[in-house]
């Protein structure tokens, strides 16, 4: 099953890097440094990332990874080092109205448990002024999008929903108010690993659908390899390495190679322990 | 007589709209100012954990000092406060009644609702409001749309405990001279009307119980998103406020003010003057229960007419004297010194209210007692006991100086219990009151005073300033001056300190009125 969504992964990348050309980034750090007291989180690190591509930044905890996310939307201020989102500084952008044209997605979902799936959803365009029908209709089109039944879930509070259903209402709420680049948190870090990587698919087909920008932070680098058309890789608030899978095999950074290592070790063991024909 | 069908039932019913409405009235007040200022507080040093720190450690102090004394402190920093108004924009206000009580019970009000409220607000998992700033939210908007309904039911829970409280402690504004449902249970426990005590108990408890209630309804409502339960509480406190304000709606004059002090004698005076004054043709209240370092500031301020008091403790706590003066003598010395505050002096009405070292009869004969002079040689064994004043008065301080009194204890009691106490053996002297009914109900004796260490306390009628001219009022008291003596004075004593219905202050203020001459 690991083996079969990796395959198709992989032929989704195909065709994004067909697209690829020198176009202005969608996110664009340069030598930004980010510190907490002595602490350095960020430390020197530029990256772009392309319109319409799906980055992963990998790394273990206290790497900077998810600092280095929040620096995009404000969430954290930068210290040093210039951030441009669609060719504009955010420094220069008021940060409300940044994050509003961002989608966010957060760890564990983060919704608010006082409001139904519908206002929880719908927050962004509400915030944005939009009207109460609007938002509705809108709603409705990201539960469908989803792959939440409306009936069922749209004025549910979130304490009655599964976490695999949180993260999905987490997904549509970042996707409400129709952002062209998203950031996730170590989105499905949390859920168990068939919801996991049912989510993780569907999320690939959205992110292809809409032609969405997504950066997305997590440790595992299997769910990097499946998901992204590019990984970058941090330690201690820098990158070491960035590109495809098989640019980042050819690094000579020891860690690099061993996060890499490992889910080809899983995959061998697997294709041992199982047998041969449920890999078809 | 069957308990239930006890007619001060009916007497106080009768009471019920005007000390219900009060009741209300000042703890909605105090509770609506003590959550404008406490709310925004807690808002404000939600993420400030220094200035959080000091509020919360101030508004720990405030609740430990006694409701009783807070409500007490504020009648004389208002007073101040109304002086310094006078002599800064020449305008003052009333620092009796309404206003200390409100402001005392807000600041009461606060701890709970500060409390609760940064307890709410620092309770919520700060992952929620970073995703409340993720989607976009202003830091405005991520309060109301996310930290304030989150920390709704507990903030509640502080409103909800903060009303129970002022509404508890409210009862505590009658000697401060706001009208409250503590009046029933101070005249109750002064005239031993325990019908009262247990009215004014119960009518407190069930309003604290349906304003708990009704925000538990309004919390419920808000919890659950039901319209419908929060607009039933809202409409339910609406209506308490609505039901207590119609009935005292077109009174809002209320005539001559009588006051009166927290003694059974006082009560019934007051009652006296106020049917004289109705007798005569005159609008008339009774506001009893007054502090007696109230009342006379109260009367300078124009916020009762009139009332008793007792020429001794004027001479001593109004004009600082320690000398002592023949009673006629002190009484002209006194009424020139109050005329320049404007007080009019109307006259002594023939009894006199002094302190007296009281002891039972008995003893003091087997002792051998007959004077203080003679009392002096066995203190050293003995325990005296006095009202909450009296060993703080300069009289006790003259006393102890005159005779060399020791004793080997001194307690503080309520007048009323005193009495028995002395009886039983409790203690051994009472600093008691000569024109109290009970020396001769439990068979005590007032040992004599030959060194007149004891001022005389005439009990003298006085009229606020802007009653000075007012010649229907004089002539409507004027009957009752030098009528009342002090046989008949402690009888009517006894007869308040009874426990029926023919005890209440307005039944032997009818029998007192009949017996000086009246019809």
């Amino acid at each position: 099953m690991v083996v079969t969504s990796f395959t198709l992964a992989r032929q989704g990348r195909v065709s994004a890097s067909l697209s690829e050309m020198p176009s202005k980034p969608a996110i664009s750090y340069a030598h930004v440094t980010k510190s907490f007291g002595s602490l350095r989180a960020v430390d020197d690190l530029s990256l772009d990332v392309a319109e319409g591509e799906f980055v992963a930044v990998v790394g273990g905890s206290g790497s900077g990874k998810t600092t280095l996310l929040r620096l995009a939307n404000r969430l954290i201020e930068a210290d040093g080092g210039t951030i441009t989102v669609e060719g504009e500084d955010v420094r220069g952008a008021d940060p409300v109205a940044l994050r509003r044209r961002i989608g966010y997605v957060f760890q564990s979902a983060g919704l608010f448990p006082h409001l139904s799936v519908a206002d929880n959803i719908g927050i962004t365009p509400r915030l944005l002024g939009k009207p109460a029908a609007d938002i509705a209709a809108r709603v409705d089109e990201l539960l469908e999008l989803v792959q939440l039944d409306r009936a069922a879930h749209r004025d549910r509070l979130p304490e009655a929903l599964s976490g695999g259903q949180c993260q999905r209402v987490g997904v549509a709420r970042a996707l409400a108010a129709k952002p062209r680049i998203v950031l996730m948190d170590e989105p499905f870090g949390a859920l168990d690993p068939l919801t996991r990587d049912a989510l993780a698919d569907d999320y690939r087909s959205l992110h292809r659908k809409l032609g969405l920008t997504t950066v997305m932070i997590t440790h595992d680098m299997t769910e990097a390899i499946l998901l992204a058309d590019r990984i970058a890789v941090m330690r201690g608030g820098k990158l070491l390495a960035q590109g495809t899978p098989a640019e980042l095999s050819k690094s000579e950074d020891a860690y690099v190679l061993e996060l890499l290592r490992t889910p080809r070790r899983q995959v061998e063991r697997l294709n041992a322990l199982l047998p041969t024909s449920g890999a078809a | 007589m069957s308990f239930l069908t006890d007619p001060r039932w009916g007497e106080a019913l009768a009471h019920l709209p005007d000390y219900l409405g009060n009741h209300v009235r000042v703890s909605l007040a105090a509770l609506a100012l003590g959550l404008a200022v406490s709310l925004p507080l807690a808002i404000l040093t939600r993420n400030r954990p220094a200035p959080r720190a000091i509020l919360l450690a101030i508004a720990s102090i405030v609740q430990t000092v006694p409701g009783l004394a807070l409500l007490a402190l504020f009648y004389p920093l208002l007073l101040l406060a109304a002086s310094v108004t006078l002599a800064w924009f020449g305008v003052s206000f009333s620092a009796f009644g309404f206003l200390p009580a409100m402001l005392a019970l807000a600041l009461y009000s606060m701890l709970p609702v500060l409390r609760n409220g940064i307890t709410g607000l620092n309770g919520i998992d700060p992952a929620l409001i970073e995703a409340a700033k993720g989607v976009g939210m202003t830091a405005r908007q991520s309060l109301i749309m996310v930290e304030l309904p989150l920390a709704l039911p507990v903030m509640m829970a502080g409103i909800r405990t903060a009303a129970v409280w002022v509404i508890g402690t409210a009862t505590l504004s009658t000697p401060i001279g706001q009208t409250s449902l503590g009046n029933y249970i101070f005249a109750g426990l002064q005239t031993q009307n325990w019908v009262f005590v247990l009215f004014g108990c119960v009518a407190s408890a069930l309003l604290a119980l349906a304003v708990d209630q009704l925000l538990g309804l309004i919390e419920a409502g808000l919890r659950h998103r039901s319209h419908v339960r929060s607009a039933l509480g809202a409409a339910g406190i609406a209506a308490l406020v609505a039901a207590t304000l119609v009935p005292t709606m077109g009174r809002s004059s209320q005539g001559y003010v009588v006051g009166a002090k927290t003694f059974a004698e006082q009560y019934v005076l007051s009652a006296l003057m106020r049917d004289r004054l109705q007798t005569a043709g005159l609008s008339a209240t009774a506001r009893s229960g007054l502090g007696s370092s109230v009342i006379f500031g109260a009367l300078k301020a124009g916020d009762i007419d009139l009332y008793v008091d007792y020429s001794g403790t004027l001479w001593a706590n109004q004009l600082h004297r320690s000398d002592i003066k023949p009673r006629a003598e002190l009484v002209a010395e006194l009424k020139t010194a109050l005329a320049k505050d404007n007080i009019t002096l109307l006259g002594e009405l023939g009894f006199e209210n002094a302190y007296a070292l009281v002891m039972p009869k008995k003893r003091a004969e087997a002792l051998g007692i007959r004077t203080i002079t003679d009392l002096a040689a066995h203190t050293s064994t003995m325990s005296i006991a006095g009202d909450y004043e009296f060993f703080s008065r300069p009289e006790w301080a003259a006393l102890q100086k005159a005779y060399g009194l020791s004793f080997r204890a001194q307690r503080q009691m309520q007048p009323d219990f005193m009495y028995a106490a002395v009886a039983s053996g409790e203690v051994d002297v009472i600093a008691g009151y000569t024109s109290d009914g009970l020396i001769a109900k439990y068979d005590l004796v007032a040992l004599e005073d030959p060194k007149h260490a004891i001022p005389p306390y005439d009990a003298i009628l006085l009229l606020a300033p802007k009653r000075a001219g007012d010649e229907r009022l004089q002539a409507a008291l004027k009957p009752l001056l030098g009528k009342i003596d002090i046989a008949t004075m402690r009888e009517a004593n006894l007869r308040a300190s009874g426990n029926d219905a023919t005890s209440s202050p307005d039944a032997v203020a009818r029998w007192l009125w009949e017996k000086v001459g009246g019809r």
